[in-house]
Parts: structure tokens; C-alpha cells; sequence
């Protein structure tokens, strides 16, 4: 899939038009979103970069179903039908994430009490048509090991459990909010690669949000916040091999 | 922290802000109230149990020691006296002799008869005992406390004083007059004063075993009044001393009974054996052991509480004790600030239980003041009570606290600002059966979040076992007395009507009576009262001698058989044979004190477990032989047709023989009255007791869990886990304990009742060991029901998880 088919010829799954988000703190107001203007399309990898406090982490939680815009308007788009996550319930937002979201987060959030497997199955059945959680850590290669507890894994396989735990329910869109900042260069570049070949074979949409500028060499997209808003937005004609990137 | 559990404190702390910069208190006092507040709920739920604790000691063992005081005051007041006789009659001049006996200090004597009442509106007859009391000056020794109207006047023979309950449940008061046949004849009496007497506290009838106030009273009159009614002037047929310091009481009985011996003594008995003493004795008794075994069983369950609590709360503060030891605070500060959590939980909980005590120990008191007619009886504490209470209860909150807080304190402070390491956690024993592939991933987490702190779920378990513990105690009482009412009215008493005479009558009457209309059935009995001897053990009582194939009175064992009468020996109630040291097969001195007076030797042929009173069963006829009487009889039991009932009545109260009728049915709901009364105020009590004990643990471990697992949990609502879904993976866990410590708390209850059992056993009355199903129903019940609560009310805390910071932070 090249940068090019993957954001126009696509369809729109998810369209934020003028996000805004603001956060009351006692008297001060923190605008962390200011009128964002975003479309993600199905099967392509955006990376959002951006420093710490830039708001992608806002825009990610909005995107996700986490939390909600204070204004502007969000629309997710799935078999021709059109949901406005902007104005639906909690209810309604647990339901969006239950079915069509998956998360991996910077501290992979295993639950401890449950093996690879289980974290895995955990997420499945709850889910509609998911694989199976064997399969589902097959694809981030970590089938031999699927018994073990969370306290039994390195982070790199704790967080490549989070992402086949993330996956397992075939989402339409898997977010990972900075999915390599807890791990070393060398393992981080092979849970980015998980990820990449996730997106190349399921052809899931994903966002990945990181703080380090190498990253993006990796997506189709790649945009960049600052202060609530986004400041720069480019395609990457070509998207490079997760082993090609320094950093 | 993830949940709303460790970083709120700027939005509730205004007044604490104020309340702190007003009290300029340092930085650490100032978190340590922040965070107490912003813990509320569960220093609340912490300090209830604290609460809880001493309440009970306050309301229980204050409630018990104010009875025993003012029972003290009361016999030392009216010279309650020591030792007991009564005679058939003695000259006047014998009371010298009587104050000769070595070891007594003072002696009273007296004239003292049964006599039947005429009531207006009473179809029964009514009896009175009729007390003679000095014209001139009080009795030396038992003497009366008026309570309305006069003392009596030399010169005025119809004035009597009444017994205050009896006055009551007639409606009788001063001025008003009462009939009564006295030795024969009929006599109007004036009632000039009500009173009490501690000899009477409860006046129970003969032939009854509870207080029938409203046709049983007791009538005091001047002695040269009743003296000569009854043929006894310038003579006595009571007696009564009260012992030197240091006396011997066994040798003053000996000598009053060998002194009154030939004048037709029925033998001297001693205080402890006195009717009316010997059930407020054992009311108080069973108020000891309920004062004792309660708050200790209470106060007990607060501290391991306080224990569990207040550790798991400190666990969850590692972090905090990290930054505050990287500051350079030392250990012992430290530890003192998280001990201080402690103290603030007791200090407010003792506070509140000591309010709380005294008010429900005031309460209590009123209710005991209707039933115990103790006078100047005050609800009183005593300080060393309440100390002792909250030094244990400061103690258990310190020994919980102190493990954590040193656990805490002892780990370098870079070590503990990382979070815990994620906790190990392996397939636990279920799912090593295998019963665990049957469940789901969720109900896998639940069950090894269980597993990995075995035995910090086991002590949750046996803390909400509590709750369902008291309550059994608390409530299988009543089941006993159920059991107890139908054995006794069911089983045991079959008569419809107890009738019982005056003097003993020869064995004709059986036939009068069978002649009445409405009399179906007659069985007669005969009382004769006895001393009965076995090694250095005696102890007088009254062997009931009852007709062999007697249908309407038998003798039923504890397991519900009935014992057949043997022609021959003793059959005895347990706590009798208890006594005396004798089992079946044991040959007993028997001294008949009445009659012929023989001494004969008699075998032990049975021995009964019963529940009421303390009774010995003979054969009518054996009986006799030890009277060397014949065909004598005391009374009757009848079967009458219920239309004739009333008549009936009527008629009996004609017959000047008939001294006594006594129906089982308005015994026993005068029982069931009084039982009734008992069961709103404990049961009430119990329950609330109850429900703190298992709020306080379920509604603290499900927080605690929540702040431990707070994480977890968000993480899962980030995933689409519901609300529910995820109050279920963390309120399950609360769940299993509760379910775990029913049984448990069930064994627990069933072994307390069993040490109640043992220690509420008086001469008057015994609890069946019978917990009945309804009351390990209620007890699970109510504790589900507290769990329950506990759990919804965090389960609101859970739903106002926030999701976004689990993406974000590691803790």
C-alpha cells in the first residue's frame, strides 16, 4: 500500500472537523485543541508528532472515544453508515471503543492477574468477531509464550501483548499513545515493526502518537502539533522500513 | 492514581485549607487531615467499627454494672437478710436463741401465709402472700421500700401495704380496699401504702415458674394483725438472719436447722437459694456473661478490623512515604505520621462509641428499670471501663498500622517511588483442579487476585464471618426459646389448668374435682419439700411426686423422648444432679422437711436434661413412702373442655382449699410478651452492629482494591468494558469473600452459642443449644445485604474513573 492510494483513494473512517478542547482549571482556561482539522482514512498509519503538551494526546483520547471535544464536530464512518461521536453518550462511547477501537498504551496496562493468552481472550470475548488470541499473538511473535504472566515478560513482549491484545478484535482503528516510550531503541523498533506489519496485513487504521521525529519515516501521514494545533502535515511518498530508522 | 482516590484533595480541602492555616499546623499534620478527609469513607467505616467496639462495652458491661450496683445499694438499704428458714410455728422467745447461733449478727422473725384474693373481675382465683411487718418501727431485717402512700399504724388490723407490680396490674391505690379469706374468713382489707421489697422482686406464685403479677401479689400487715388471724400470736413461722463478718454460713444453717428442727423447720437455706434472688441473680448473671462475652466478642472483631484496614490503607501509601524519606524525614517520623491515621480513626471512633454507649446504656437501663424494679437504678460508667476499652482498641489500630508503616519505612525511598513490580501471580489451586477452564478470563482475575493473597482474603473472610457470627449469637437465643416454649407448653405442661391447694389435702379431692363440670381429665401431684444429700453436697428443693402413667404432665428429654417414671428413685434435672455430684445409679440422702421427717436413702434413677427450673420427679406412690403419709396430694392437673373453662374458673375460686390456678396458655404468653420486647431491642441492635462490622470490611477492601487496582480496571474501560463489567471484576472479589465467610461465620456463631449456652445457665432457666435454619438465614441475609451496600457505594467511585490519565501514567 503506498502513501499516495492510502489517504485519497481510501475512504474517510474517521473526520474531526475544528476539534476544540478546553479545560477548565479553577480560573485559568487550558486550550489544548484548537479547531483541528483531521481525516483519517481506512488502512493508513498516521504518526502524530508533537512535544509534550502539544495536544496530541487530547486529540488521540478524543479520536478514541475517551473523551469529548468542547466543540467542532467528530464522525466516524464505518459500512456506509455515519455515527457523531462528538454527541454521543458514554454509553454509546464505550460501545464505539468496544467495537471498533483498539488501545495500546506507553505502560502496555496488562492486567496482571491474567497470562498473555488471557489478556488477549479478555478482549475478545467481549468482541463481535475477533480472532483468535493465539493467532492474534502469533502475529506480534509471541505464540511460544503465551502462557507466561505479565511478570514473567520483558516490556517489549509485555507491550507486543498489549498490541495482540489490541488487534485481536480486528478494530477499525488502533491507537497507540507513545507505544516505544517506555522501551530501549532496540525493542522499541520491534514493536514499531509489529505494528507496521499490523497495519500492512489487517489493513487496520492506525494512529501512533510519539514524541520522537524518526518515527514518522514510518507512516503514510505524518503530522505534527504544537499548542493545540497542528502546525505541519506531510505524505510520506514512500513509508520506510522500521529497521532503516535512526534514532 | 487513576481513580478518584489520590489526587482530589484540592477541590474538598477549602475548609481543611482554612481549618490548617487558622491552626498553623505543620505541612505533615496538614496532609495527615487532607488525606483523613479525603479518605472519609473509610476512616468512617474504620472508626464505626472502633465505634461499634466500645459502644458495646460502654452500653453491656455499663449496663451490668450498674444493675449490680444498684442491687447492692438496694439489699444493703433494706437489710436484705442472709439466711432463710421457715417452720411450722415457735414461740416468739426462740428469737434469742437464734441470735445465740455463733456467726449471726442479727435476727428477725415473722408470720407469713398464702391466702386466697376475691377480685372483682378476675374469673381465676388470685392468691396473696401475706407478710407480717412491725406497727412499731421497721422490720430488723428485710424490711420494705413504700413507694406511694403510708406505713401501717398500730391499732388499725385491716391496713395493708401492697406489692408495687401486683397494685399496678389490678389498678389498686391507696384508699382503695381489697377482699381477701383469711384462715376462713372473708375480710376487707385497706390498702394504705405500695411498696417494694427485694425478697419479691419477682413473686412468682406457687405451681408457676414466672411472675403472674395480676392475680400473685404479696401483702405486708402489721404482725399483731395476722398473728392472731393465723393462730400465731406471739409466735413466728419465718425466720431470717443476717451473718457476722466472717461468718460460717453452712454452720448457721446447721444450727438454725438443728434449733428449729422440733418446732417443724422446713430447713434454712441461704441467700443464693432465695426464689426472688435467685432469678434476678440470674438475670444479672446472664447480663454478666452477655456484658462480658459481647463487647469482648465486638471489640475484639474492631481491632482485628482496625488491624487489616489500616494496613492495607498504608500499603497503598508507599509512594507518598518514599517522597516523604527522599525529603530527608526519618523513619520514626514517618511512622508516626501513618500511625496518627490510626489514632485519628479510635480517637473518632471512641468518640462516637462513648456517645452512643451512654445514650443506648440509658435506654437500656429504662427498659431493664420497667423490668427489674431495682430502685435508684442509674445508668453509670466507670471510667476504668472506658479506658481499658480504648487502650485495647488503640492497640489493635497500632499493631495493624505498625507492620505497614514499617514495611514502608524500611524501603530505600528511590525503591519505593517505583510502583510495586507487577505482582506474580500463578494458576491457584482451583484452576489446578481445573474447574478453572471452565471460566471466563474475567472470572480468572478474580479468582487469583484471590489466590495470590490467600491470607489476605482469608482475614477479610473471617472478618465479615463476624458479622454473620454476632448475628447467629445474637438471634438463636429466640430460636432456644422457641424450642424451650414448646417443649414446655407443648410437651411437658398438657394440662389446661394447674390447680394447686392451700394446705396439702388427702387424695379424695381427686375425685371432687373429676366431679366438676368441664373436667375431663385429673391428675394429681404432691409437692414435698426436701433436703437431698450426696457426700458434702445438699441442697433443698421440692420432690414432685407425679402419677406413673401420667398423661398430662411427663417428663421429656432434652431430645424430645419422654422419660417414664420408675416405681422407684430420683429422677433429676441435670443441673440438680450438676450440683450434687451424682449420677444414675448413685444412692442420694433424702431428709423429708415435712411430714414425719424421715432420713431414707434413695437411688438416682434417671436424670433429665430440662430447661426450667430445677426439679426431682418420683414416683406419687414411692413418694409417700417417704412421707410416711398416704394418698396425700398438693394439686392437680386438669383437662377441661374449652366451653367450660370459664365456669369452671368461677367455680375453683369458691373452693376455700383451692389455693392456686394457674393456665400454662397465660404463662406462656406472658413468656412470649416479654420475649417479644427482647427480641425488637436486640435484634435491632445486632443488626446494626452487624452490618458495620461487615460494611467496614467489605466497603474498605473493595476501596483499597479499587486504589490498588485502579489501573487495571481503567485500562479495561478504555478497552469497552462497561461500567458494570468492570464493577463485577472488582467488586467479585468482595464477592467471593462474602460468600467464603458465611459458612465460616456460621461455624464461629455455632461455637459462641455453645459458650453462651454454657454461661447463661442458671437455676431458673437454661437456653436450648438450637440454632434453627430461619437464623443462619438471616445471618447471611443480613450480611449479603451490608456487603451488597458496601459495594454499590463503590461502585459509584468506580464509575467516575478517569480513563485518560491510565494512558498517561504508570501510577
Amino acid at each position: 500500500m503506498t502513501a499516495a492510494n492510502a489517504t485519497s483513494v481510501h475512504p474517510i473512517v474517521l473526520r474531526a472537523s475544528r476539534l476544540s478542547k478546553v479545560y477548565e482549571m479553577g480560573e485559568v482556561s487550558v486550550h489544548a485543541l484548537k479547531e483541528v482539522d483531521l481525516d483519517l482514512h481506512e488502512g493508513e498509519l498516521l504518526v502524530l508528532l508533537g512535544a509534550s503538551g502539544s495536544g496530541k494526546s487530547t486529540l488521540l483520547n478524543i479520536l478514541g472515544g475517551l473523551d469529548v471535544a468542547s466543540s467542532g464536530n467528530l464522525f466516524f464512518h464505518h459500512k456506509s453508515r455515519e455515527q457523531e461521536l462528538s454527541k454521543a453518550s458514554q454509553t454509546e462511547l464505550t460501545n464505539y471503543r468496544r467495537e471498533h477501537v483498539g488501545f495500546v498504551f506507553q505502560f502496555y496496562n496488562l492486567i496482571p492477574s491474567l497470562t498473555a493468552r488471557e489478556n488477549v481472550a479478555l478482549v475478545t470475548d467481549i468482541a463481535r468477531s475477533p480472532m483468535r488470541p493465539e493467532d492474534a499473538l502469533e502475529l506480534v511473535g509471541l505464540g511460544p509464550r503465551m502462557h507466561h504472566f505479565p511478570a514473567q515478560l520483558s516490556g517489549g513482549e509485555q507491550q507486543r501483548v498489549a498490541i495482540a491484545r489490541a488487534i485481536a478484535k480486528r478494530p477499525h482503528i488502533l491507537l497507540c499513545d507513545e507505544p516505544t516510550g517506555a522501551l530501549d531503541a532496540s525493542t522499541g523498533r520491534l514493536v514499531l515493526s509489529v505494528l507496521d506489519r499490523v497495519n500492512r496485513e489487517t489493513g487496520t487504521t492506525t494512529a501512533i502518537i510519539t514524541h520522537n521525529a524518526a518515527i514518522g519515516e514510518i507512516g503514510d501521514t505524518v503530522v505534527r502539533m504544537s499548542s493545540g494545533e497542528i502546525v505541519e502535515r506531510h505524505s510520506n511518498a514512500r513509508r520506510a522500513n522500521v529497521e532503516d530508522v535512526q534514532w | 492514581m487513576v481513580a478518584r482516590t489520590g489526587t482530589s484533595h484540592g477541590g474538598s480541602g477549602g475548609v481543611f485549607e482554612r481549618l490548617t492555616a487558622t491552626l498553623a499546623l505543620r505541612p505533615l499534620n496538614r496532609k495527615l487531615l487532607r488525606e483523613c478527609w479525603h479518605l472519609k469513607g473509610q476512616m468512617l467505616s474504620i472508626a464505626l467499627v472502633v465505634a461499634t467496639g466500645i459502644m458495646t462495652v460502654v452500653t453491656m458491661r455499663g449496663s451490668y454494672e450498674s444493675l449490680i450496683g444498684a442491687q447492692q445499694r438496694y439489699y444493703t438499704d433494706m437489710r436484705f437478710a442472709d439466711v432463710w428458714t421457715s417452720l411450722r410455728r415457735a414461740p416468739e422467745s426462740l428469737r434469742e436463741q437464734i441470735e445465740a447461733i455463733p456467726g449471726v449478727a442479727l435476727a428477725d422473725t415473722r408470720v407469713g401465709f398464702l391466702a386466697t384474693l376475691d377480685l372483682e373481675g378476675l374469673d381465676a382465683p388470685a392468691q396473696g402472700r401475706f407478710v407480717s411487718i412491725p406497727e412499731n418501727g421497721r422490720p430488723v431485717l428485710n424490711d420494705i421500700l413504700l413507694k406511694r402512700g403510708r406505713y401501717v399504724v398500730p391499732g388499725a388490723p385491716d391496713e395493708v401495704i401492697l406489692s408495687e407490680k401486683f397494685a399496678i396490674a389490678r389498678g389498686l391505690n391507696p384508699g382503695d380496699t381489697i377482699r381477701a379469706i383469711i384462715n376462713g374468713r372473708s375480710r376487707e382489707l385497706d390498702i394504705v401504702g405500695i411498696a417494694i421489697s427485694p425478697e419479691h422482686t419477682y413473686a412468682v406464685p406457687p405451681g408457676s415458674l414466672l411472675p403472674e403479677d395480676d392475680r400473685y401479689g404479696v401483702l405486708w400487715m402489721g404482725r399483731r394483725a395476722l398473728g392472731p388471724a393465723y393462730d400465731m400470736d406471739g409466735a413466728f413461722n419465718e425466720a431470717f438472719v443476717k451473718l457476722a463478718p466472717g461468718a460460717n454460713e453452712l454452720a448457721v444453717i446447721d444450727g438454725l436447722n438443728t434449733l428449729l428442727a422440733p418446732y417443724g423447720g422446713y430447713g434454712a437455706y441461704a441467700r443464693r437459694d432465695q426464689a426472688s434472688h435467685v432469678m434476678l441473680q440470674g438475670e444479672l448473671d446472664q447480663n454478666r456473661v452477655m456484658g462480658t462475652a459481647m463487647p469482648a466478642v465486638f471489640l475484639g472483631v474492631a481491632v482485628f478490623l482496625l488491624h487489616l484496614v489500616l494496613g492495607r490503607l498504608i500499603a497503598t501509601q508507599r509512594g507518598e512515604i518514599a517522597v516523604l524519606k527522599a525529603f530527608g524525614y526519618h523513619d520514626w517520623e514517618v511512622g508516626r505520621h501513618f500511625l496518627m491515621f490510626a489514632v485519628v480513626a479510635v480517637v473518632v471512633g471512641a468518640s462516637i462509641g462513648t456517645v452512643g454507649g451512654i445514650m443506648l446504656g440509658d435506654a437500656y437501663i429504662g427498659v431493664y428499670r420497667q423490668y427489674f424494679d431495682l430502685p435508684d437504678l442509674e445508668f453509670r460508667l466507670s471510667p476504668g471501663l472506658l479506658l481499658i476499652a480504648l487502650l485495647v482498641s488503640i492497640a489493635g489500630a497500632f499493631t495493624g498500622a505498625l507492620g505497614a508503616v514499617r514495611k514502608a519505612a524500611r524501603l530505600p525511598p528511590a525503591e519505593a517511588m517505583r510502583p510495586e513490580p507487577p505482582a506474580r501471580f500463578k494458576p491457584g489451586f482451583i484452576e489446578r483442579l481445573g474447574i478453572g477452564r471452565l471460566l471466563p478470563a474475567s472470572g480468572r482475575m478474580i479468582l487469583r487476585n484471590v489466590e495470590r493473597k490467600p491470607l489476605q482474603a482469608f482475614l477479610s473472610s473471617l472478618g465479615v464471618a463476624f458479622s454473620v457470627a454476632i448475628l447467629v449469637i445474637g438471634t438463636f437465643m429466640f430460636d432456644g426459646v422457641n424450642h424451650l416454649i414448646d417443649l414446655q407448653f407443648r410437651q411437658i405442661q398438657r394440662e389446661d389448668i394447674t390447680v394447686s391447694f392451700l394446705q396439702n389435702l388427702s387424695g379424695g379431692a381427686r375425685h371432687d374435682l373429676a366431679r366438676l363440670d368441664g373436667v375431663t381429665r385429673v391428675e394429681t401431684y404432691r409437692m414435698a419439700p426436701a433436703r437431698l444429700r450426696f457426700g458434702h453436697w445438699s441442697r433443698e428443693t421440692a420432690i414432685q411426686g407425679m402419677e406413673p402413667d401420667g398423661q398430662l404432665r411427663r417428663i421429656i428429654t432434652a431430645g424430645g423422648g419422654v422419660q417414664p417414671l420408675p416405681a422407684d428413685g430420683l429422677v433429676l434435672s441435670r443441673v440438680l444432679a450438676d450440683r450434687l455430684r451424682v449420677n444414675t445409679g448413685d444412692t442420694v440422702t433424702v431428709e423429708m422437711l415435712e411430714g414425719k421427717r424421715q432420713i431414707t436413702s434413695v437411688q438416682i434413677a434417671g436424670i433429665v436434661e430440662d430447661f426450667l427450673g430445677v426439679s426431682a420427679y418420683m414416683n406419687l406412690d414411692a413418694l409417700h413412702r417417704l412421707t410416711g403419709e398416704h394418698d396425700v396430694i398438693s394439686g392437680a392437673y386438669l383437662s377441661v373442655t374449652e366451653s367450660e373453662r370459664e365456669a369452671l374458673n368461677l367455680q375453683l375460686k369458691q373452693v376455700p382449699a383451692v389455693g392456686g390456678v394457674a393456665s400454662p396458655a397465660s404463662m406462656l404468653a406472658t413468656f412470649e410478651e416479654q420475649m417479644a420486647q427482647n427480641i425488637f431491642i436486640s435484634v435491632g441492635f445486632l443488626i446494626g452492629f452487624a452490618s458495620v462490622i461487615a460494611v467496614g470490611v467489605v466497603y474498605n477492601g473493595a476501596r483499597i482494591a479499587l486504589s490498588e487496582r485502579g489501573r487495571e480496571l481503567a485500562s479495561l474501560r478504555v478497552m469497552g468494558f462497561h461500567r458494570r463489567e468492570v464493577a463485577v471484576l472488582l467488586l467479585g472479589e468482595q464477592g467471593i469473600i462474602t460468600v467464603l465467610a458465611i459458612p465460616l461465620g456460621w461455624v464461629i456463631g455455632y461455637g459462641l452459642a455453645w459458650v453462651m449456652v454454657t454461661g447463661l445457665q442458671t437455676d431458673t432457666f437454661r437456653i436450648p443449644y438450637v440454632v434453627a435454619p430461619r437464623t443462619y438465614m438471616l445471618s447471611a441475609l443480613i450480611t449479603i445485604l451490608a456487603a451488597f451496600a458496601s459495594g454499590l457505594a463503590v461502585r459509584r467511585r468506580l464509575d467516575s474513573i478517569d480513563l485518560i490519565s491510565v494512558l498517561k501514567t504508570r501510577e
